[in-house]
Formats: C-alpha cells, structure tokens, sequence
C-alpha cells in the first residue's frame, strides 16, 4: 500500500515530512547517549518480553479450547464453571489477577513444607511464573469466549455428516470440529494476540524484567523522562506490526471457503 | 484451599472502622468509578469526532484520525499512561508559564480522566465508525432530501439510528474503562488496586483484600452488563426481532 502511486497524495507528503522533522528533532535535541550501555539488558528484556507473549497465548489457547467446548456443549456442571470462569477473568483487571497470584500464592507458598522442598522450589520463587500464569488465565478467560461462539458457528450438518460417517466423537472434535472453530477464530486471533502484547508490560509491576522494565530501569538510571518512553513506544509498534504481518500471512494462506 | 480458609479469617480487616480498611476500599472505588466514568465521557466526544472525520472528513482529517487510532491501539496502556501523564502536565505547566501564570500541580483524578480518555477514545473511534456505517443509507439520503443541516442530521437520524449497533462495543468499552483504572496504581494514584494493594501489604493479608476487591470490581461489571442490556432493549424498540 505504501509504495503504490495513489498513497501518496499532497497531503500525505506534508505529512509524512512534519513526521519525518519530528523524528529527526528528537533524535537530534533529545539525549540518547544511554541507548549503547542498555542494549543488551534491553535485548534480554525484548526477548523475555516476546517469549511470555508466545507461552502465554499458546498456553491460553490450550485452556480455552476445553473452556469453549464446556461451555458450546457441555453439561451444566461442566458449562457453569467455565461460564464462571469467564466472567470472573474478564470482570476483573488483569493487574489485580496478578497481584493476587504473587502476592496471595507468594505469600502462601513458602509457608507449605512440602513446596519449600520439592524441585520446583527454584522456580516458584521467581516472579515469572505468576507473571505467566496470570497472563495465561486472563488470555484463556477471553478466547473461552471466543472459543464457545467458534464451536456453535460450525455447522451442525458438518458434525452430522461425521457421525453418519461412523466417526468416534473424539475424532469428529479433532478432525472436523476443532478446525473449523479454529478457522473461525483465526480473524480475531490477531487482534486478541495484540492485546495480549499490550498487557505483558504488566508483569513488570512484579519484578519480571520485560523490555518495559528495562525502560523503567533507565529513567531511574538517568532521570530522562521521555527518551526511555518514546522508545518503548516505538519497540512496542514495531511488535504489533510484526503481529499483524504474521497473521495476514496466516490468513492468506488458509482456503478462503470452507463449508 | 487454606488461603481460602486464612482468608475468611481474616474477614473483620474489612470492617468500616479503622482497624478495618473498609473505608479506604469504598473511597478508592469511589475513585475508580469517577476516573472510569469521566474518561468514558472524554472517550465517547472524542470517539464521535474521530468517527465523523474518518467518515465525512477531509483527506487530512482522515488521515489523522487513522494516525490517532492506529498509534493509540498499538501502544500498551500502561505506556500510554506514563507518556501522557508526564507529557500532558508538562505541556500545561508550559502553558500557563507562557501566559503567565503559576506552576499548578495536577490532580491525580483529573489526569487520569485525561489520559484514559484519550486512550478510551481510540477505541471508541472505532465502535463508532462502525456503528454509523451499519444505518441504512437511505435514512440518511432521505434527511439531506428534506433539506436537513448536517447537524441536525446527526442529531435526529444518525445518531439514534446508530446507538443500538454501537451499544454492544460501547458496553465493552465501559467495562475496559473501570478495568484500565486499575493501570492508574502504577503511576501511584490512590484508587481501588493501589488502595489494595497498600491494605493487603500493611496487613499481610492478600487473599482476603485482593478478593475483596476482585468481588467489587466483578459487581460492577455485572452492574453495568445488565444496565447495557437494558439500554439496549430500551434503544432497539420497534425493531423487528432478530431470531438466531
């Protein structure tokens, strides 16, 4: 779109000029003599960052299929816990979830004998597994939602053509059902994987470093206010822009029509 | 299950009177639910501006509409909230310098209306958009044929026509409003989660206040889905039923 003759337009000219001047006048009048000394702490954070995202959004996926299905078809002592699930997840802030779980099961864990000695000590003392664990609950309590709307949209005679067909239930859920809800979901997927990177900056508040941290660091180190900011800002369009070329990929690649 | 159980005993902290944090608790989402409803406000006259200059504006209206809300949606909140905060008293204090005028230190209520609904109103750019583009055309067509001014178009036709496509969005948008304002405790503002947070270190009690306060906020969202619902009944009268 941007190389294509019709974008640029007069206005769109000046535009991308007064843009072009901004970018240039911050980056001559405003300090970034830090940038060298916090590149490696920042890549780490940017990784840390990209791999919670990414766990979080898989782990969440994983959870929200059961979810979909109890609630689409289950019975009711299956359906209403996860109904309740939902609207507790998505009534609540996610920054309350999270402290929460580090500060109750922090607080609680290492009161309990047998946790303080087994091998997963190590791990649970650490910030980030609540971090995940908060951002995989709230991402599951979403796309439990979505989930449950992509089970009932696939077509009723899909599933009955599977059952004539003599196929076991789970075999219809695994070879029909589930990807044709999964095709259903794909559209809204990226848009829900970018609110997903935009709530990661959250586990920062609990001592994770992530690339928001980082930049946190840095204002404390150097007290710039806006360069650390301006930054951040621009890594985290940068994230989202990658996002969204990954799941037009996607979607560009899945057979346009099916059923 | 024994934070459960530590958390019921624990149950008189959230008592009214001072050993107590009750009223903390009540004044902090007394806060919450100020800040939420005043950046909702901003967010919808802001979200109304967008949506008509995505829609009927000029090139550089359009453009800058685009701008506003592709930066906005693609920036996390909590970044949002910094920059804004420190940018937006900054540029007022220069202001008033530059006429003049004292320093003035910015309340914290009045700043987080500000930068949340400037944050709100990205999104509701996009509900709206959505909403108006959903009303018949001929509706529309035929208000400009009676000789209708583009003001009261909006006001008679447009807008009534759209509230019922764009209630739905709208209520998510509520909903996203008293959620952000838990945001706000990041940068130190005293509203419901930084009051519970303070509460639950002082008294080391997490499970009980973090419950607590997850119930209020769960009460509110409830609240507010069954309050939109109505609204919406309310907007879709005389519709024909839509059967799924």
């Amino acid at each position: 779109m941007i190389l294509s003759r019709a974008f640029w337009q007069p206005h769109r000219i000046v535009m991308a000029l007064v843009v072009l001047a901004i970018v240039l006048w911050c980056a001559l009048s405003l300090r970034w003599d830090w940038v060298p000394k916090y590149a490696p702490m920042a890549a780490l954070g940017l990784w840390r960052t990209i791999w919670i995202l990414a766990l979080s959004i898989l782990f969440g996926l994983l959870l929200a299929i059961p979810l979909g299905l109890a609630q689409a078809v289950g019975p009711w002592f299956l359906a209403w816990p996860a109904r309740a699930f939902c609207t507790v997840i998505r009534g609540t802030p996610l920054l309350l979830q999270l402290w929460l779980l580090y500060y109750g099961l922090g607080s609680l864990f290492p009161q309990i004998p047998w946790i303080r000695q087994s091998d997963l000590w190590p791990i649970l003392r650490q910030a980030w597994p609540y971090g995940l664990l908060a951002l995989t609950l709230s991402f599951a309590g979403y796309e439990g939602e979505v989930m449950r709307g992509a089970f009932k949209g696939v077509p009723k005679g899909q599933l009955e053509a599977a059952k004539a067909m003599g196929m076991p239930r789970l075999t219809t859920l695994r070879r029909i059902w589930l990807p044709q809800a999964l095709h259903r979901v794909l559209p809204t997927l990226g848009g829900e994987t970018v609110l997903q990177l935009k709530a990661t900056p959250l586990v920062a508040t609990i001592t994770v470093v992530d690339i928001y941290a980082v930049a946190s660091r840095v204002r404390q180190d150097t007290f710039l206010t806006y360069e650390p900011l301006l930054l951040l800002a621009v890594i985290y369009m940068a994230i989202t822009a990658v996002i969204v070329l990954i799941f037009r990929w996607f979607e560009n690649r899945r057979p346009a029509k099916v059923a | 299950m024994s934070g459960l159980v530590a958390a019921t005993a624990t149950l008189e902290l959230l008592q009214l009177e001072p050993p107590g944090w009750g009223a903390p608790l009540l004044q902090g989402l007394m806060a919450s639910v100020l800040i939420a409803l005043g950046a909702y406000g901003l967010g919808l006259l802001l979200g109304l501006i967008g949506a008509f200059a995505k829609l009927q504006g000029g090139p550089v209206a359009r453009d800058l509409a685009a701008v506003y809300t592709t930066v906005v949606r693609a920036v996390p909140e909590l970044v949002l909230i910094l920059i804004l905060f420190y940018a937006g008293t900054d540029a007022v204090n220069q202001l008033l310098l530059s006429f003049g005028y004292e320093r003035i230190q910015i309340s914290g209520v009045a700043a987080g209306i500000g930068v949340l609904g400037v944050v709100q109103g990205a999104y509701a750019t996009e509900v709206l958009r959505g909403a108006i583009q959903a009303v018949p055309a001929g509706q529309i067509e035929a208000a400009r044929a009676m000789g209708m001014p583009p003001g009261l178009i909006a006001r008679r036709v447009t807008l009534p026509l759209m509230l019922p496509n764009a209630l739905p969005g709208l209520g998510n948008l509520w909903l996203n409003a008293t959620k952000d304002t838990a945001l706000l405790a990041v940068v130190g503002f005293a509203e419901l989660t930084q009051t519970t947070r303070q509460a639950a270190g002082a008294t080391k009690a997490y499970f009980t206040f973090f419950m607590a306060a997850g119930a209020l906020y769960l009460a509110i969202s409830l609240l507010s889905g069954w309050g939109f619902a109505l609204l919406e009944r309310r907007a879709r009268r005389g519709q024909p039923e839509l059967r799924s």
